[in-house]
């Protein structure tokens, strides 16, 4: 398979938007510029990776595009709205309308079984009662678990817990879909699974997702790869298979973060 | 079948509240402890100071008057300088004014008939006109006192007064005395026992002057206005404060409850309560959010509001307020019931009640405030990291 470096034009409306983002952390001695004028769009309807080494500033970066933090310099636009100078009331307000986050341990509330997690997504946006218990049931649903509602996370799997996670990040219907690592703590069945849910869910047209890894086996499910070092993008490359040809793919080389070329054979099915 | 959701489905941050703190049990535990036992110590001290402060002015709310005469300067009840009985008579001649009658108080040695003495405290009226007299009664009557030599004495004192009941026989100021109305509930808050007799046995057993008395009361003329009454006394008397029921009533309070220090020794007591009550709960619900702090990031960087957060915590420490207070007012209860025929009984009033539950919800809302601020200080990016 080949993996094709093409120039990135976007011809939809951006979900998420940086511009030139410089981000500055820690302060005097310990100052680190973590993000050196990073500029990334993110268009609806695709599955975009972001992949880089360690300390390469993928987190920092799906942060500041996640409204978490706000960039030192430059702009960053989600659905339209900039985060320039939003307090953490106004950040946290973005995050709820617009943007739904699967994180690599998940982050399930033990104390509440999964379809509780799910509806805590719409409890934080004033939304309760039964047509929020219908929508998190939907999200479930969609996520292959509508017969482990009931149950808690530490009844479930590793790769349940993340599905829930999934769930809890879609049923707000956020425009964007971050995932940090969500595959780093699953074996590659698990694994797999979780990438075809995510693939199938940037198939939404009214939304984008964007998924920090540092695993290559996650690359055939992506529309477009992102790579980041040192706390700049250093190539955007397009994926010239389409989602209905990944499960024929036997075999897939390509380049890890550190430029060293592995093989998998984890898409038989 | 699908199952119907259930249209009035809990709020999920009172069930994140209850979750986290029922999660916990042993810290749960020593929650309600410290709060039970801030709020027992509250109730105790409070209690004492209601019922010391329903005690002290006793006499004075029994007393069937409108106005009060009394010695100018008077502190409270117990604390007299004997009137000339002129007072008396010029205060009949003021207009609007119906009758005044005399109130003799002071203490005198009962002699044991057994052998022994202790001291007693005397109060006597006019039996014949409205004025200060036994109440409780349950032996007797009190117009038995009109026959010389007899008093009234409450049950609880029988063992002090080595009396056993009607008919018995003791000796006040070498005058033989007999017990002819028996009250219950009658307790002086000094531990010296009241004992009631007639206006002329009370000067004779506390060896006030015939013309003199420690109080008058003044009963209005049907229609009469107090306060003018009131005004025209106080022109025309001197050496004497012209006071209504409720402004000797609370000049009595206090004094006991203020000057004397007492009050303010019982409301430390309770102001010390409410303090380690609120410390130990600030303490439990901090660390509480110290341990749930991935679940309150996770909160945040769902979008979740401070607002938001903010009621999880506050239920938390509602919750906490509620189950502390239940049990702390069950024993509050039973502390009452335990005291009701002690010398000092501990009261319990509807309103303390309510007071005390507010006090317990204030204490523990106020306590929520670290765990706010530590809250709201959280870095959402921390999920990433955890």
């Amino acid at each position: 398979m080949t993996i094709h470096t093409i120039a990135i034009q976007d011809s939809k409306e951006a979900v998420l938007e940086a511009t030139d983002v410089v981000k500055v952390l820690g302060s005097g001695a310990g100052e680190v510029r973590a993000l050196k004028g990073v500029s990334l769009s993110l268009s609806p309807g695709e599955l975009t990776l972001l992949m880089g080494p360690s300390g390469s500033g993928k987190t920092t970066l799906l942060s500041v595009l996640g409204c978490m933090m706000t960039p030192t310099e430059g702009t960053v636009r989600v659905c339209g709205n900039s985060t320039k100078g939003a307090g953490p009331e106004q950040l946290a307000k973005l995050r709820r309308d617009h943007i739904g986050y699967v994180f690599q341990s998940y982050h399930l509330f033990p104390t509440l079984n999964a379809l509780d997690n799910v509806r805590l997504a719409l409890d934080v946006r004033g939304e309760h009662g039964p047509e929020a218990v219908a929508r998190a049931k939907e999200a479930l649903a969609t996520v292959g678990l509508l017969h482990k509602l009931r149950s808690y996370p530490r009844q479930l799997s590793g790769g349940e817990q993340q599905r829930v996670a999934i769930a809890r990040a879609i049923v707000g219907k956020a425009a964007a879909i971050l995932a940090d690592e969500p595959t780093a703590a699953l074996d590659s069945q698990n694994g797999h699974a979780i990438m075809e849910v995510l693939a199938r869910i940037a198939e939404d047209p009214s939304r984008a997702v964007l998924v920090v890894t540092h695993d290559p086996r996650i690359v055939p499910f992506a529309k477009r790869i992102v790579r980041i070092e040192d706390g700049r993008i250093v190539r955007e490359e397009r994926n010239g298979q389409q989602n209905d040809e990944r499960s024929k793919i036997e075999e897939h080389d390509v380049d890890d973060e550190r430029g060293v070329v592995v093989k998998r054979k984890w898409m038989q099915r | 079948m699908t199952r119907m959701a259930n249209p009035f489905a809990m709020s999920l941050a009172f069930k994140l509240a209850q979750r986290n703190l029922f999660h916990d049990r042993l810290r749960l535990v020593a929650t309600v402890v410290g709060i039970v036992f801030s709020i027992v110590l509250v109730t105790v001290q409070l209690g004492l100071y209601f019922g010391f402060g329903r005690m002290v002015t006793t006499m004075v709310d029994h007393a069937t008057g409108d106005l009060w005469i009394i010695p100018a300067g008077a502190k409270s009840f117990e604390d007299p300088s004997p009137l000339d009985e002129r007072n008396r008579f010029a205060a009949l001649s003021v207009n609007g004014v119906f009758d005044v009658t005399a109130v003799v108080i002071g203490f005198a040695e009962w002699r044991l008939p057994g052998g022994g003495t202790t001291p007693v405290f005397v109060v006597g009226s006019d039996v014949r006109a409205p004025g200060l007299h036994p109440w409780n009664v349950v032996a007797g009557s009190v117009d038995a006192l009109a026959i010389p030599n007899t008093v009234a004495v409450d049950q609880t004192y029988f063992e002090r007064l080595g009396v056993t009941g009607l008919g018995a026989t003791a000796e006040i100021r070498d005058q033989k005395v007999e017990v002819a109305v028996i009250t219950k509930g009658i307790r002086s808050f000094t531990t010296t026992p009241y004992v009631f007799t007639s206006l002329d046995r009370a000067r004779a057993y506390t060896g006030t002057a015939a013309n003199k008395a420690a109080f008058f009361l003044v009963h209005l003329a049907p229609k009469g206005n107090v306060a003018s009454v009131q005004e025209r006394l106080q022109a025309n008397l001197t050496d004497v404060e012209v006071l209504t029921q409720a402004e000797f009533r609370e000049r009595s309070r206090t004094f006991w409850l203020f000057d004397t220090g007492a009050g303010a020794a019982l409301f430390a007591g309770a102001l010390l309560g409410v303090i380690v009550g609120t410390v130990i709960v600030a303490q439990t619900l901090y660390s509480s959010t110290k341990d749930h702090i991935n679940e309150f990031a996770t909160l945040r960087a769902i979008g979740s509001s401070g607002r938001y957060i903010h009621q999880v915590i506050i239920w938390q420490a509602l919750l906490n307020a509620v189950i502390g207070f239940s049990i702390a007012a069950s024993i509050g209860f039973i502390i009452v019931d335990q005291t009701a025929e002690s010398a000092l009984p501990i009261v319990m009033t509807p309103t303390l009640t309510i007071g005390l539950f507010a006090l317990t919800v204030f204490m523990c809302v106020m306590s929520a405030i670290a765990a706010i601020i530590k809250v709201m200080r959280i870095d959402p990016a921390m999920v990433f990291t955890q």
